[in-house]
């Protein structure tokens, strides 16, 4: 009983914390930049004022348009109850079920694709190409990440992976660590981060997800940004899970610790932000095949 | 046995078709209806036997040597009968709408002839328990096959795809006789009795991956397949792609159960097949322009999927891992199910296409979804599933297959190699469906119109509407049902691992505990996006709503060219790959100061046509043409020949 209560209040606490996360890591960009900065909560007003809008629908689009933002939030929000955090296990918990999260984010980003691709605009194209081109390279690299933490501790869901992890496991830290780069890569990968996407260029050729939701707006927008904040914290969760094994810990504790990892996290983002450029395009694919090659090592070394 | 009756009603109507094929509308018709009813018919027998896991078995005497004539019906029959007959039957419906443009025009009773009697000899592939029954059915549906595939053969490109089905069968088929003559050993041909000496185990592996593969479009045996689906009319290219090919992976896995033991390394090459077509079919796939051409292609990645968890189901038989060859076979067979579903809706879709359009190039598309909102919508539940995304059919089937690939005992290396061949690959494979399909639905029903003007456009007919609209649903119930579908998988499991009951239960369960959370998490994803839908549109409600042009960056006239193409669409991934897919293309840059002109112009060919058989055959030309020499019609070196024959003979027998 206390578990499942626990587990629906980290659940909970994810959906209230997942746009103040992005909130920490526009501030340590600008902290980096010498300005003052939006304040901490700018995307919970953002997403109140676009809530309370009207909606301009381009005339070209159809109901595949309208579609997009709802089945990405649904998709998102079953992925979230499905992941744990802080010491609770996930709300659900089956074997393979990260195999089932994954697929929620793929049928996330095939209705965002569609959805661009609806519009006809060039520039949604161009972005829309993008994203299915990268994320093709990011799915094995996340699969195979997550498989080699599912077999270092024989165990076939995410919650009982996660619960069971610690760095005195018997392959050791050396996996857990190059499972970690190669889940660092997708998180930043899969929410258009640099080095792979520039959140901040809005209008430029070179920008992948920022241009594929150019058209939506009003409450579809609102639900294009909680979607994105709400895919920053599943994929930190699954990261600081791994990274962070707090086994025999009171669970207080560990839920603090967890949520601290979520935020510096957040500043880490921040920082790789200020500090690296954007990637040239045609080099993503090598940063991205980099990671499923860690990852594989780390499957060697887990099965040895 | 119903099913003979089946079969009966469609050979008749098949045959009275024949007769009335003037009549376009009359033979369509009874061509339809005698399929349709047939078919209905033939589905009671098979899914009884699914539910009760009986085994029905019945024959005759023959003149035929090598046992008698006998038929059966068993879980994995049965199995394999309820796609064959479910898209065979839509098929007869589609069809009717389909063809009914040809009317009057051209003599259609062949075409109706021939699919009856497609449609009859898939079902007596199945149903046969005889080798010689077997390959006659088997050389049959491979011929009727063929006539439908010269539907159009006035064109010298279709002409060319029917040659090289027809000769790529007949390769296959030499494989498949030596291999059952294997099989009997010299004594009866009767399935029963067939059986594999050990030490042919691997040969007869062989022969069987070879001769089957040819049908299922394993790569590198896959280079009719791409040719031949296109060409057929959009009905038969749904039966050929959607169930045709999978009388090979039957043939396969009936093949297996005359094996007492198999080999590790049958599994393994499966792998290695699975992985190879899985990837290089959707990768071939993403670079077509043709909708048609790229289905094909997709049909290969299916298959490679099908094989990847056959690979595992013959791995854990190898090392006696229930877990493992449960999932692998369970997986495998229903993504034979999921695939006929899905792609034969998306070759009815591609056909609706055809039909009122006139195309099937991708580029020349755009914004069909104002005209054609029901195909649209059908074709987009397709596409999804084919991805294997949540809520379909086709996450289930690949979910048993990750779920097995993490069955193997660990640690040691082969663990590593399984997880990472199939896990990587079919992670690869779903990333690569996605961009895929986003381009085949996006660029075909989304924008703007391209080359073709919506004004003509309509949609189609209620027939071939109603054949679209069931398999979606079933790939909508299929995603939610799954632990029910599931208990339709158990005979055929069971034939084809020879578990004992109880090793079954226990792996069996821990998959049905996931599928019954995927189905209740897959209902609630349902429920979440309607009430979101609700939602969203009690706060529209109050508020402005406008309509605008797209918002293209300040620019005041966007217009319908400067969309994204689906050629551009899919670079970022062709570039990527472009080693292993050598692509041509032509590139007329743009010059000067004020450039008039640009254009590109991408083909990507069949890379094994072009490096693996293109050569072979033209050596064996070449050879042919130098054999010729020796015949050239005058007699009296032919005497000479004789002599000199005689001569060696007599020499050779001297020494």
């Amino acid at each position: 009983m206390i578990s499942i209560l626990s587990s629906i209040l980290t659940v909970l606490c994810g959906f209230a914390l997942a746009p103040l996360l992005l909130g920490v890591v526009n501030r340590t960009k600008a902290v980096f930049a010498g300005r003052k900065g939006q304040p901490l909560l700018q995307l919970y007003f953002d997403l109140t004022r676009l809530i309370g809008k009207g909606a301009v629908y381009s005339r070209t689009t159809s109901w595949v348009f309208r579609a997009g933002p709802i089945v990405g939030l649904a998709a998102i929000a079953i992925a979230m109850t499905l992941v744990p955090f802080g010491g609770s296990r996930g709300l659900v918990s089956f074997a393979g079920d990260f195999f089932f999260v994954a697929y929620l984010l793929g049928i996330l980003r095939f209705l965002w694709v569609v959805a661009a691709l609806d519009t006809g605009s060039s520039f949604e194209g161009m972005g829309a190409s993008r994203e299915v081109a990268f994320s093709a390279l990011a799915e094995p690299a996340l699969l195979l990440a997550l498989t080699a933490v599912a077999w270092m501790t024989r165990s076939l869901s995410l919650s009982e992976m996660v619960g069971r992890l610690s760095w005195t496991l018997g392959p050791g830290v050396a996996p857990i660590a190059m499972v970690g780069c190669t889940l660092f890569v997708v998180f930043l990968a899969e929410n258009a981060r640099i080095p792979v996407d520039d959140p901040n260029t809005h209008l430029e050729l070179t920008m992948i997800h920022e241009v594929m939701v150019l058209d939506h707006s009003g409450p579809d927008f609102a639900m294009i940004q909680y979607t994105a904040a709400l895919k920053f914290w599943l994929l930190g969760a699954i990261l600081i899970g791994v990274l962070l094994p707090l086994e025999g810990l009171p669970m207080i504790i560990r839920f603090l610790v967890s949520v601290a990892g979520m935020f510096t996290l957040a500043v880490l983002v921040g920082i790789v932000e200020s500090t690296m450029a954007r990637l040239r395009l045609l080099k993503v694919p090598q940063l991205l095949a980099g990671a499923c090659a860690l990852a594989i090592f780390a499957l060697i070394l887990v099965v040895r | 046995m119903a099913i003979l009756i089946s079969i009966a009603i469609l050979l008749i109507s098949g045959v009275v078709c024949l007769g009335v094929g003037r009549k376009g509308a009359l033979a369509g018709w009874i061509g339809a209806t005698g399929t349709v009813v047939a078919c209905a018919l033939g589905l009671i027998p098979a899914l009884t036997i699914l539910l009760t896991g009986m085994r029905v078995r019945t024959g005759w005497d023959w003149t035929v040597p090598g046992g008698s004539l006998r038929i059966h019906l068993d879980g994995l029959s049965a199995f394999f009968l309820v796609p064959i007959l479910l898209i065979s039957g839509l098929g007869a419906i589609y069809g009717r709408g389909y063809l009914h443009a040809h009317e009057g025009r051209r003599n259609l009773g062949p075409v109706w002839f021939f699919y009856a009697l497609l449609t009859a000899a898939m079902t007596l592939v199945v149903i046969a328990d005889n080798a010689i029954l077997f390959l006659m059915a088997w050389e049959i549906m491979s011929l009727a096959s063929f006539a439908l595939v010269m539907f159009d053969g006035d064109d010298p490109s279709v002409r060319h795809a029917g040659w090289t089905y027809l000769i790529a069968m007949h390769l296959g088929t030499a494989f498949l006789l030596v291999m059952f003559l294997l099989l009997a050993g010299g004594g009866s041909l009767d399935f029963d009795q067939l059986h594999c000496q050990p030490r042919q185990t691997f040969l007869i592996f062989l022969l069987a991956v070879i001769g089957f593969g040819t049908k299922a479009g394993f790569m590198p045996l896959h280079v009719w397949l791409p040719e031949a689906h296109p060409a057929a009319p959009s009905h038969v290219s749904a039966v050929m792609s959607g169930v045709m090919i999978k009388t090979g992976i039957y043939g396969l896995m009936r093949t297996l159960t005359f094996f007492d033991s198999v080999p590790d390394l049958a599994g393994w090459i499966l792998l290695g097949i699975g992985m190879s077509s899985g990837i290089l079919g959707v990768l071939f796939a993403l670079a077509q322009h043709d909708l048609k051409r790229l289905l094909a292609y997709h049909s290969v990645e299916n298959i490679g999927i099908i094989a990847l968890g056959m690979g595992l189901g013959l791995l854990g038989m190898s090392r006696s891992i229930p877990a493992l060859a449960v999932f692998g076979f369970a997986g495998a067979l229903l993504h034979v199910l999921n695939h006929a579903l899905f792609k034969g809706l998306l070759f009815f879709g591609a056909g609706a296409i055809l039909h009122s359009t006139g195309t099937r190039q991708i580029d020349q598309l755009g914004g069909l979804i104002r005209k054609m909102p029901f195909t649209a919508a059908t074709f987009l539940i397709g596409s999804i599933a084919i991805c294997g995304l949540i809520p379909l059919n086709g996450f289930i089937s690949e979910f048993l297959i990750y779920l097995g690939a993490l069955q193997m005992p660990m640690p040691g290396l082969s663990a590593f190699a399984v997880g990472f061949v199939v896990i990587g690959s079919l992670a690869l494979i779903g990333g690569l469906a996605v961009a895929c399909f986003t381009k085949a639905f996006g660029i075909v029903f989304l924008g703007e119109p391209r080359h073709i003007p919506l004004d003509g456009v309509h949609e189609v007919g209620p027939s071939m509407l109603t054949a679209m609209g069931i398999p979606a649903a079933l790939c909508i119930l299929i995603g939610i049902a799954s632990p029910l579908i599931f208990l339709l998988l158990q005979p055929a499991i069971g034939i084809l691992t020879g578990l004992p009951a109880e090793k079954f239960e226990v792996s069996w369960s821990q998959a049905v505990s996931s599928l019954v959370a995927i189905s209740v998490i897959g209902l609630i994803l349902w429920l979440g996006i309607f009430l979101l839908a609700v939602l969203r549109r009690a706060i529209l409600k109050r508020r402005p709503v406008e309509s605008s042009v797209t918002w293209d960056c300040g620019y005041a006239a966007p217009a319908a060219r400067m969309q994204y193409t689906a050629t551009s669409f899919a670079g970022p991934l062709t570039n990527l790959f472009g080693l292993l897919m050598q692509s041509r293309s032509h590139r007329q840059l743009p010059s000067g100061l004020f450039p008039r002109q640009a254009s590109v112009e991408t083909h990507t060919p069949d890379v094994f046509q072009r490096f693996f058989y293109t050569p072979i055959f033209n050596a064996l030309v070449w050879i042919s043409r130098a054999v010729r020499r020796l015949q050239h019609g005058r007699v009296h070196l032919y005497i000479l020949y004789i002599v000199l024959t005689l001569l060696a003979l007599i020499l050779w027998s001297l020494a």
